[in-house]
């Protein structure tokens, strides 16, 4: 037993981004907070193995891209050469900056920060195993779980190989290898697949389903996946892979399915992301009440509470959707319940974003979910072919649109797809948060040029009476 | 078992309330979440819902109490007998693995919990059998007060959903405002474009209204008037204590009648008459008319002068049509009487007062007025004036202004005679003097024209003969 304090009132399990702001507002809010995770400062996946770095790799990846672009408007650059050693240390140096950032904050805060593993021994005593070997034993009144999800790994495939990757390997840059196969058209595939085809490799693609992105609006998809011909060697859609064989120095791969051209493939990589899965195990959850649903994720109420009432649940361990910022909110709303406030966790709209070339970005109402939920709905699009924005950048390829309840005009969701679609969202968030209506949208001055103007001029498509896209007028 | 049922908690600092509608008695069935009373409570009306099912024994409360939180309210039996096992309470939830039973369980221990985190246990609810779980406001699903204290929400697996539009139209800020308040935004509408809620919306809901839209509650006797008035817009508990107490029928009535018949131009004209000789005459005759079986008052003589006056000014005999920009003149004289009764104030109608004499007028006052201090006077009694007479000299004062008795143009007031000094032919003589205040409606009477009526019933007054000669 160390001489530290053994009892707090707040424990956290995991300083990823819910954890970390559960614990920063819990102390900002008054309360005495220690929380316990494995890395030497605050960050999670998401600062460590995740949103952070991808993103780093992914303006790399963007510039290069631009680069070769430009051709088409008379500036011609040579081919880039890749020091990887460098742009992996500048990558690590960006994670480095903020996750030392965070550990100052959290020392500001006085938040004990304990570098190790906790597990329950009852409900109200963790076990912390310390990285320096030391067990204690932690008493809390209130604890918070925030253990976050990994990379799920399939059964059969040889997932110790080197050449076998998942999004925490392929972030780590270890070669930028000849040939590549992303296993699974989902959000981090994609992304990490456009970092390395950006670096020069031949990336492919094979998808399960009938389309990239499952579960995003399709026509928002579709442009994507145009551009992404562009990117990736091969898409193979409806295609399993049933087996995959370590050879010396690469990976063989069994396909099944519609877009099998050749049953077997060679690849020098394998990137499998086919989803993430809950880490809602030997957290020793059987000696509290905490519930655990079919999938592994803790079953919550609107509070975040589980089932054992001194223990809360938030983030990607919690259920979906697995995002950073869902779990952010979640965490300052367990804060501000353990403070004695009376809220809970009711986003009218959460965004999402995939950071690929073009981005993807919805929040809200989906046209699909509007569609299965028989939902009546009126959708405004408006293509950026009209957006003199868009054309400056000679990306003409975007749509933003909006999500429309018919009888009362309010906006009900926004999906947007092209360059930017992260950023321009929060739009759509506030518009969907305060319920505004089309008509607020349309009456808001936009600057010019930017593509924000798209927001607005999707407001007046709805109306019939889009300044740069002329469509029949409707009753108002 | 009998349910001895107290007022509950309700929450928002409420300790007391004025019982102000009860709906049962003594021997009614009534059914779970059934209204039971109604309190108004410096925050809102709230009708208190049956707990359970079964037959009231005895209502302990009536309307008009002030009762407090934990007070008494009704004893119900509701049927089954002591010790029998009470139905298990099935959520709304599809049965689902164990799991999911054991979390069903455990937030009905919750619940049984929170009821009994008083310091005092039970100090709300007696149950004289098994304990069971009593859900107050089922449809209001309150957070407890401390939401550290083990509340169990129900639990789904996703609350992060699409937005549908059924979400309620609120920002974030005004959804959690709803949730300090108590209030389930979902049932609040809306002020702004698309049914959006303002912060005030849900500061001004009230549950009354909700219970409304669902249709199935008895109507409080005083929901047009409460629908009308949002809450809150007066508060004067942070200057001291007030007390809130329901208005009565008469009160209600002459609020709404005054205040839409001060929409019509007012103006009063006060003038004096010497009633020196008129009362010698009155103290005269009054034996005469006590026989008759009524009482020669100044009132029922000014009642004579006035039917005779308005025969000579049709126009304070008249109405106005504004919408048809049309004057109507009425060819009957009704005459009403302001009186003062314990209920307030009520106008019993002398009929055809143009054809009585002053000694039937006398009789028929006497009667009429008694019949409004003692709560017999018929509604056909009330109505159909056509000018009004109200006579506040019993009580004193000098003038006052009247306000008209929409649709009538004209009313006037007396006030009390006093004697005075009045210079005549030099000198200074002893003369009671009667005020008189006459209100008119402008848009129908000049000013002289109002002047020449008062004058005219003042000299009525002071020279009895006038009234042979011209009225």
């Amino acid at each position: 037993m160390s001489n530290a304090k053994n009892t707090t009132q707040v424990a956290i399990i995991g300083a990823g981004p819910g954890g970390y702001p559960a614990a920063f507002l819990s102390a900002d809010l008054g309360l005495e907070v220690t929380i316990i995770d494995p890395e030497d400062n605050p960050g999670g996946v998401c600062l460590y193995r995740g949103c952070i770095p991808s993103k780093a790799l992914l303006h790399t990846a963007k510039v290069i891209t631009e680069a070769e672009h430009s051709k088409n408007w008379g500036v011609t650059f040579s081919k880039p050469k890749i020091d990887l050693d460098k742009l992996r240390d500048w990558k690590n140096g960006v994670v480095e900056k903020l996750v030392g950032g965070l550990g100052q904050l959290s020392r500001q805060r006085k938040v004990t920060y304990l570098q190790g593993r906790a597990t329950f021994l009852d409900s109200n005593t963790l076990e912390i195993k310390k990285t320096d070997g030391e067990t204690a034993e932690l008493k809390f009144e209130y604890a918070v779980i925030a253990t976050g999800s990994r990379p799920v790994q399939i059964p059969g495939f040889p997932n110790d190989s080197p050449h076998l990757l998942d999004s925490t390997s392929a972030l780590d840059l270890p070669d930028i290898p000849k040939t590549m196969l992303v296993v699974g058209g989902g959000y981090i595939g994609l992304e990490l697949g456009t970092v390395y085809a950006a670096l020069g490799t031949e990336v492919s693609v094979v998808e399960m389903t009938s389309g990239l992105m499952p579960g995003a609006d399709r026509d928002l998809v579709r442009v994507l996946q145009k551009s992404s011909e562009h990117i990736y060697e091969s898409i193979m859609l409806n295609t399993k892979v049933v087996d995959i064989q370590e050879t010396k120095k690469a990976l063989q791969v069994t396909f099944q399915g519609e877009g099998v051209e050749e049953k077997e493939l060679v690849f020098d990589k394998v990137l499998v992301s086919v989803g993430r899965r809950p880490n809602s195990e030997n957290l020793g959850l059987e000696n509290t009440k905490v519930g655990i649903d079919s999938q592994g994720f803790i079953k919550i109420d609107g509070q975040r509470r589980t089932s054992d009432p001194n223990i809360f649940a938030i983030g990607d361990v919690a259920g979906e959707p697995m995002l950073a910022h869902k779990a952010t909110h979640e965490g300052r709303v367990v804060a501000q319940v353990l403070a004695g406030k009376n809220v809970v966790f009711e986003p009218n709209a959460i965004p999402a974003v995939v950071f690929t070339d073009p981005e993807i970005a919805w929040c809200g109402l989906t046209e699909t979910e509007a569609k299965e939920n028989k939902i009546p709905v009126k959708v405004a699009r408006f293509p950026w072919g009209a957006s003199g924005r868009a054309t400056t950048l000679d990306r003409n390829d975007g749509v933003t649109k909006l999500i429309i309840d018919p009888e009362t005009d309010r906006v009900l969701g926004m999906g947007i797809v092209g360059p930017g679609a992260g950023e321009l969202i929060a739009q759509g968030v506030l518009a969907i948060e305060m319920s505004a209506l089309a008509a607020d949208i349309e009456l808001m001055i936009h600057a010019h040029p930017t593509l924000s103007e798209t927001v607005m001029e999707s407001a007046e498509v709805y109306y019939g009476l889009s300044t740069h896209m002329y469509k029949p007028k409707r009753e108002r | 078992m009998t349910i001895e049922y107290k007022l509950p908690d309700l929450g928002e600092d409420i300790e007391t309330g004025d019982v102000i509608g009860v709906f049962v008695s003594a021997g009614d069935t009534v059914a779970q979440d059934q209204s039971l009373i109604e309190i108004e409570t410096d925050k809102a009306a709230i009708e208190i819902p049956a707990p359970a099912g079964g037959t009231i024994k005895e209502v302990h409360v009536k309307e008009g109490d002030t009762i407090k939180v934990g007070q008494l309210l009704v004893t119900i039996e509701d049927g089954r007998g002591k010790g029998k096992e009470p139905e298990p309470k099935e959520s709304d939830n599809k049965p689902a693995d164990n799991e999911d039973e054991k979390i069903e369980k455990l937030a009905e221990e919750e619940v049984k919990l929170e009821i009994n985190t008083d310091p005092e246990p039970n100090k709300d609810i007696e149950i004289k059998a098994e304990d069971e779980p009593l859900e107050l406001f089922p449809e209001r699903k309150e957070p407890s007060p401390d939401p550290r204290e083990g509340k169990q929400e129900q639990i789904t697996p996703d609350k992060t959903g699409p937005v549908s539009s059924k979400k309620a139209p609120a920002s974030p800020s005004v959804r959690r405002l709803a949730r300090e308040l108590g209030v389930d935004i979902n049932l609040v509408s809306g002020s702004g474009p698309g049914g959006r809620i303002s912060g005030d919306d849900v500061k001004n809901y009230t549950p009354e209204k909700k219970s409304k839209s669902k249709g199935e509650k008895k109507a409080p006797k005083t929901a047009t008037m409460k629908a009308a008035e949002p809450r809150g817009s007066v508060d004067t508990d942070k200057w001291g204590e007030t007390e809130r107490t329901p208005m009565s029928k008469v009160r209600r009535l002459t609020a709404e009648r005054l205040s839409e018949a001060w929409k019509a131009p007012h103006v009063t004209q006060f003038d004096k008459a010497d009633i020196t000789e008129l009362e010698k005459l009155r103290k005269e005759f009054g034996q005469e008319v006590a026989k008759a079986g009524g009482k020669l008052t100044m009132t029922s003589i000014i009642l004579k002068v006035i039917a005779s006056a308005l025969k000579v000014f049709p126009q304070f005999n008249a109405s106005v049509d504004m919408e048809n920009g049309e004057i109507i003149y009425k060819k009957y004289y009704n005459i009403g009487v302001a009186v003062d009764t314990d209920r307030g104030l009520l106008v019993p109608i002398i009929k055809n007062a143009n054809k009585k004499n002053i000694t039937k007028l006398s009789v028929e006052m006497s009667k009429l007025s008694e019949k409004a201090r003692n709560k017999k006077i018929s509604v056909d009694e009330l109505q159909g004036g056509t000018f009004t007479i109200s006579n506040l000299g019993g009580l004193g004062g000098t003038y006052f202004s009247p306000v008209l008795n929409a649709p009538q143009v004209a009313i006037l007031g007396i006030s009390r005679s006093v004697v005075e000094p009045v210079y005549i032919e030099g000198d200074f003589k002893p003369r009671l003097m009667l005020p008189l205040s006459l209100s008119y409606d402008h848009r129908l009477i000049d000013g002289a024209d109002a002047v020449r009526f008062l004058r005219w019933v003042i000299e009525a007054l002071e020279e009895p003969f006038k009234l042979p000669l011209e009225g």
